[in-house]
Order: structure tokens, then sequence, then C-alpha cells
């Protein structure tokens, strides 16, 4: 898995709530067999008009956001499915961190486990974070994300302090592969297996 | 004593393989099912990394989301994507020794259909599935919930999982349903009452009359839709109901190990005094049919009331969020939400595509006609749900009537199959998720229950069912 470590970057605002993994990519862009050049489908509808012309007032049409690496989202960001292909589309996009007041579950959970940094702040201060990135952000108006410190520095010099889960900010620093560390607990997974079919002869033989 | 647990503290407990001093615990995993549009990346995974699917005899794998609906499915395949997509699964199955069940089985059918029906999903287990739906075998007393692809990666190579506990609510409904009032009318009032992301973080279980009285196929709508309250997991506690349910079902304990089953499923149920961290109380006897009006399972309101005024809700997000959501649907705010026309219907879909929703709609469509320049659209969930509706002579009425009796699959629930709305149509659905082009780009979803989804078959209108009755 790919290390996130720090980021110093534009941030785009998208203050929609309830952002679902469809809209971050619709299901007929699902049929694929790799993880990899989703990004062109990401958010389609919200980029593109039935012509598949881009639309101008979609911020990550805008000359400005267009290299963010930050995104600043509403509550519940990424509700619904759980497609995985939606924080690949995302990475694919180039984004690396996303800042909202609340995550669905499952896509919290994917972003991890591709590198993505999922960052959860009051509404106020997403807000307020939202405001910096949308006044005249230029090269100038970069944020800093240090996950080893916790802290975002917005582009005014405003620190804003963040916390995430221990565990899930070791794996993202180190950049762990998580399939790996469970395999070390091999043994103790063989032992559960037998005492639960000692216990429960009616399952499945492993 | 032993402290008191909740039915969800009971089953995750039951299958800790360890756990350290952060709560960071590693799961057993006792069924993972399988399907093609979530699955190859991961094969891909184990591929490259030169691993093996652990426990295949705990593993079984079906094509549903993306395969057609029409008899012609057998003969040839038009898109060649989703194409490429079934034949992987069915390359990674054989090579990696997975069970695998191909479009042409009876048995085939959506996954979170064919678990219960195979008596797969069992009390006590915990199952997992790349599909946020697989909350549904949660019905069943099971711990089940959905995965990201990595993690679908990580159970087949380790049939576990790596994950913290999550927090235990409880919706309680002490009182038994009204007549014409359905589990999809309580679960849309629940998600109305709770809010789309009201579960998040945790593991809801449904308690009380109204969910012991429901059928198993009424609870499993129920929990179906758990995720669409940001609940992972929805549970409810097994009961004489399950183990009939159960009982002689192809893949459920034999006779001898089921009893033995049955002793221990009995365990299964909350403790007095077991601790949730949030409860939430619904007044079942008070409540009607319910739909949606907009872009959010949330947005669901009785059939009696109107479209709703955005400037009404409190919060200028929602507000936001509901003038995006009428602009999208076409709706004018005011409107009685039975004024509203439909194009389309659709009954099917994990959430309602079981025998007992068919009986329903059955019954209301029997003697009856679908309203001129409505497209109806039945999908059985299985094509066993298929062979028994056709035993009972269903798929005549349905014809009969002027819809159309497909082959099982997923269908026009997701938009990723032929099966879809043009922009603009405007579908009453039996579906989950009335999100924005879900069923189709500009798509127009009203979330309803099967009896709601006859009912605005036959008149072309939303409509309140009990008025037909």
């Amino acid at each position: 898995m790919e290390k996130f470590k720090a980021l110093k970057a534009i941030a785009a605002s998208l203050p929609l709530m309830n952002v679902d993994t469809d809209m971050i990519i619709p299901a007929r862009f699902l049929k694929t067999i790799k993880r990899t050049g989703l990004g062109k489908s990401a958010f389609y509808v919200l980029r593109y008009d039935e012509n598949g012309a881009k639309r101008p007032d979609f911020v990550l049409n805008n000359e400005i956001y267009r290299r963010a690496k930050i995104l600043i989202a509403g509550a519940n960001f990424g509700c619904g499915s759980s497609r995985e292909h939606a924080p690949w589309s995302l990475a694919d996009l180039g984004l690396r961190c996303v800042i909202a007041p609340s995550f669905g579950d499952i896509f919290y959970n994917n972003s991890f486990k591709n590198g993505i940094l999922c960052i959860v702040l009051p509404q106020d201060q997403v807000d307020r974070l939202a405001a910096l990135a949308s006044s005249g952000n230029t090269a100038g108006g970069e944020f800093s994300v240090d996950l080893e410190r916790q802290v975002i520095t917005g582009p005014d010099g405003s620190v804003t302090p963040f916390s995430v889960d221990g565990t899930r900010r070791t794996n993202l620093l180190e950049g762990r592969d998580d399939i790996g560390l469970t395999l070390q607990h091999a043994g103790k997974i063989t032992a559960f297996e037998e005492k639960q079919r000692r216990e429960q002869p009616w399952q499945p033989a492993s | 004593m032993d402290r008191p647990r909740t039915l969800y503290d009971k089953v995750w407990d039951s299958h800790i393989v360890t756990v350290d001093g952060d709560g960071n615990a590693i799961v057993y995993i006792d069924l993972h099912l399988v399907h093609e549009v979530t699955s190859p990346q991961a094969f891909e995974g184990l591929r490259a990394a030169g691993r093996k699917v652990r426990c295949p005899s705990k593993t079984i794998a079906v094509p549903d989301h993306n395969v057609p609906t029409t008899p012609d499915r057998l003969l040839q395949i038009k898109d060649p994507e989703g194409r490429l997509q079934l034949e992987m699964l069915e390359k990674n199955c054989r090579e990696f020794g997975v069970p695998y069940i191909p479009m042409n089985d009876a048995r085939q059918g959506i996954v979170h259909i064919i678990g219960p029906e195979l008596g797969l999903s069992q009390p006590g287990a915990t199952i997992v599935c790349g599909d946020s739906h697989t909350s549904t075998h949660g019905a069943l007393g099971a711990l089940a919930f959905g995965i990201g692809t990595s993690e679908v990666e990580h159970v087949l190579a380790t049939q576990t999982l790596a994950k913290k506990k999550d927090k235990n609510m409880r919706v309680i409904a002490d009182d038994a349903l009204p007549a014409g009032v359905s589990a999809k009318d309580l679960i849309l009032a629940i998600i109305g009452k709770i809010g789309a992301a009201g579960g998040s973080g945790y593991v809801i279980e449904y308690y009380g009359r109204a969910f012991t009285e429901l059928s198993m196929e009424g609870r499993m709508t129920v929990c179906n839709m758990s995720i669409e309250a940001g609940a992972r997991a929805g549970l409810i506690a097994p009961d004489e109901k399950t183990f009939e349910y159960l009982k002689g079902r192809p893949h459920a304990p034999k006779a001898g190990a089921f009893e033995q089953a049955v002793a221990y499923w009995r365990t299964l149920r909350t403790d007095d005094g077991g601790v949730f961290d949030k409860e939430v109380v619904i007044k079942a006897a008070d409540l009607v049919p319910y739909v949606t009006w907009g872009t959010s399972p949330e947005d669901a309101l009785p059939i009696t009331a109107n479209v709703p005024d955005p400037n009404s809700f409190s919060d200028p997000a929602k507000q936001a969020a509901a003038k995006r959501s009428l602009d999208y649907m076409g709706l004018v705010a005011g409107t009685p939400l039975e004024q509203i026309k439909v194009d389309k219907v659709f009954v099917g879909s994990c959430t309602n595509g079981r025998i007992e929703d068919l009986r329903v709609v059955a019954t209301l469509l029997k003697g009856r006609k679908v309203a001129d320049g409505v497209g109806v659209l039945i999908v059985p969930g299985s094509g066993l749900v298929k062979r028994q509706a056709e035993a009972e002579g269903l798929d005549h009425i349905f014809i009969a009537a002027g819809a159309e009796w497909r082959e099982p699959g997923c269908s026009m629930c997701l938009g990723m199959n032929p099966d879809m709305l043009k922009a603009g149509e405007r579908c009453a659905s039996t579906s989950n998720r009335n999100f924005e082009g879900r069923q189709g780009v500009g798509g127009r979803t009203h979330l309803v229950s099967p009896a709601m989804a006859a009912a605005a078959a036959i008149t072309g209108r939303l409509t309140d069912v009990r008025k037909l009755a």
C-alpha cells in the first residue's frame, strides 16, 4: 500500500451532503477487472453534461483546482455501496486526502486501504477550511496535511488538529500490508478453526 | 456472573481469533459470498502475492450484478466488458478452487437472495461479501456486512478480517404493523427517522413485535436496508421462525446436527441488561405506506404527505441537498405524493426479490391491468424464486396484467446491466437506493414496497395501496 506521511497541496471544496459512491463513480464504470484508470469516470455526472462536455461549475473542472490533492466534502461522504472503485477513482484523479464532517463506513475503510487519508472534523471547522479553499486559492494557497503530527495547516497559517485511529495511522505511515500482518497469526487462525469445529461440528470443514 | 451481552456482542466475541489492547481484532469469517464485480482485483492480488484461498469450502461465488435478465443471455452477452467480468469470475473460481454457481444454474441469483435460500446463511455466523447489502443476512441472526475489494482479498487469503468492534444500537418497535403496511415501509420509516448516517459506526439490532411478527423474507428486507441508515450490519435474534425457515435447506445442518445447532442458536439473543450505545423507538402501529421523494433513502415520507419544501429543513446543508433533489427529481414542493405519475415500475432486487414479495404483487395484479404507458419489470431474485413463482402460476398473472417476467439478477436496481431507466424516466422501485443516476443516467427513483409498486403499476402514479385492497 502507498504510504501517506504528509501532503502539501491545493484543496477543492465540494460542499454537498450524502455524496454517495454512485455519485463518486456510477455503476456502469465498474465493469472493469483492474484497479487503475478509473479517474476519468470519477464524479462523472457532476463533471460532465449529457453530451460529455465538462460542466464549468464543477470544482475539479476549474483550472485552479485541477491539481487538487485534498477534497473538502460534506457530511456522510461516500455513503452507499461497498465499491472500492470509489477510492480507486479518487486516487487516480490524484486525490490523497478527504476532509468531511462524517463518512460512509465502508468508503472510509476502503480509502485507508488505498493510501487515502480521511479526516473527520466538526462541520464548522470543515466549513472554515472550505471557505479558505474557495477564496482565491492559487499557488500560494496550499494546505499542509501532516499525518505524523495530525495537523492541517491552512494557506492562512491557521492550524487545525485532527485525530485518526492509531492503527489506521500507523498502517498509512508505514504503508503496511494488512494480509501479511494477519498471516503472522496463521497459527491462531488454525487453532480457532479447530476449536470451532469441535464446538460447532455442523460448520463446513475448512 | 457474566456481564450481560447484546446479540452483537455474542456473535462478535465468538469469532475473535485474537485482539490487542487497543481493540484491534482479527475476526473469523464463516461465510464469504463472492460476485463478479468486486472480486477480480482481489483474485489478481492473490495471484500477484502467490497466495491461495484459505477456505474454499466457506466461499461461494455467483454472478448477479451485471448479468442481463433476458432469456437470450445464455446465448450471448453482448456487452464485452460485462462478459469479461463474468468469464474472469468463472476462471478465478476454477483456478482457486472456489465453488461457483454459473448463470445457467437454477440456483443462480442475487448473492443476498441465495445465501439464506440455500441455507448457507445461519444464525450466529459471520458473513461478508463485497457488497454493502450483505446486511440482509442479519435477518437470520448472523453478523453480516459489506466489505471492499481489499478486504475481499484479505478474507480469501486468511478467512479473517482485521477490524475494531462497532457500537451497539437498538431500534425498538413494540407493536404490530397495521394492515397494508409492510417490512419495506417499516425500514423506510426508520431510515427517515434516524437519517442516512444515523447508524454510522453501529450495528443495529431490530427488536420488538413489529420485527418478530415479520416473515423471514420481511426481516431480510429490513436488515437489507440497514446500510441505507449508515449501519454496516443489522440483526434480528433468531427464533422458531428462523429455525423452521432453515430446516431442510441444502446447506443447513442435517438431521441430528440440526438439533445441536438449534440448541446453540437459541442462546443468540440479547441478555437482560445488555448495553446499547443508542436506542431508537418506532411507533409501528402508527405507520402507513412510505415512499421516497428525493435522492437519499432518508428522504422517506408517508404516501399521504406532500413533497416537502426544502426551506422546511432546519439544517442548511439539508436545505441545499433537498433543493438539488427536487430539481433532479423534477418535483415541485407541496405536490401531493399521490399525484406523482410514474413511467416504470421495478419489482425485484436483494431488498424485495423474494417469493413473498412476488406473491404480494401477484395478489394485487390478479385480474387487473397495468396502466397505459407504464412499463413494469418483475425480476425474481434467484432461479429458485423464479421456479417457485412459476409453480404457483404467478408468472401468468404478471404477463396477463401486462408486466414483463425476467430471469434472475440485480437488474434495474443499480444501472450496470441492460435494465436501466432512460434520462427523465420516473420509476416506482422496490430496490434500496434512490441515488442520482442509480437506475440509469438521469433516472428518477421512488423507493416503495412491493404492494406499493403493484399499486403504482395499476394506477400509473404513486398510490396508497390501502385504497386498492
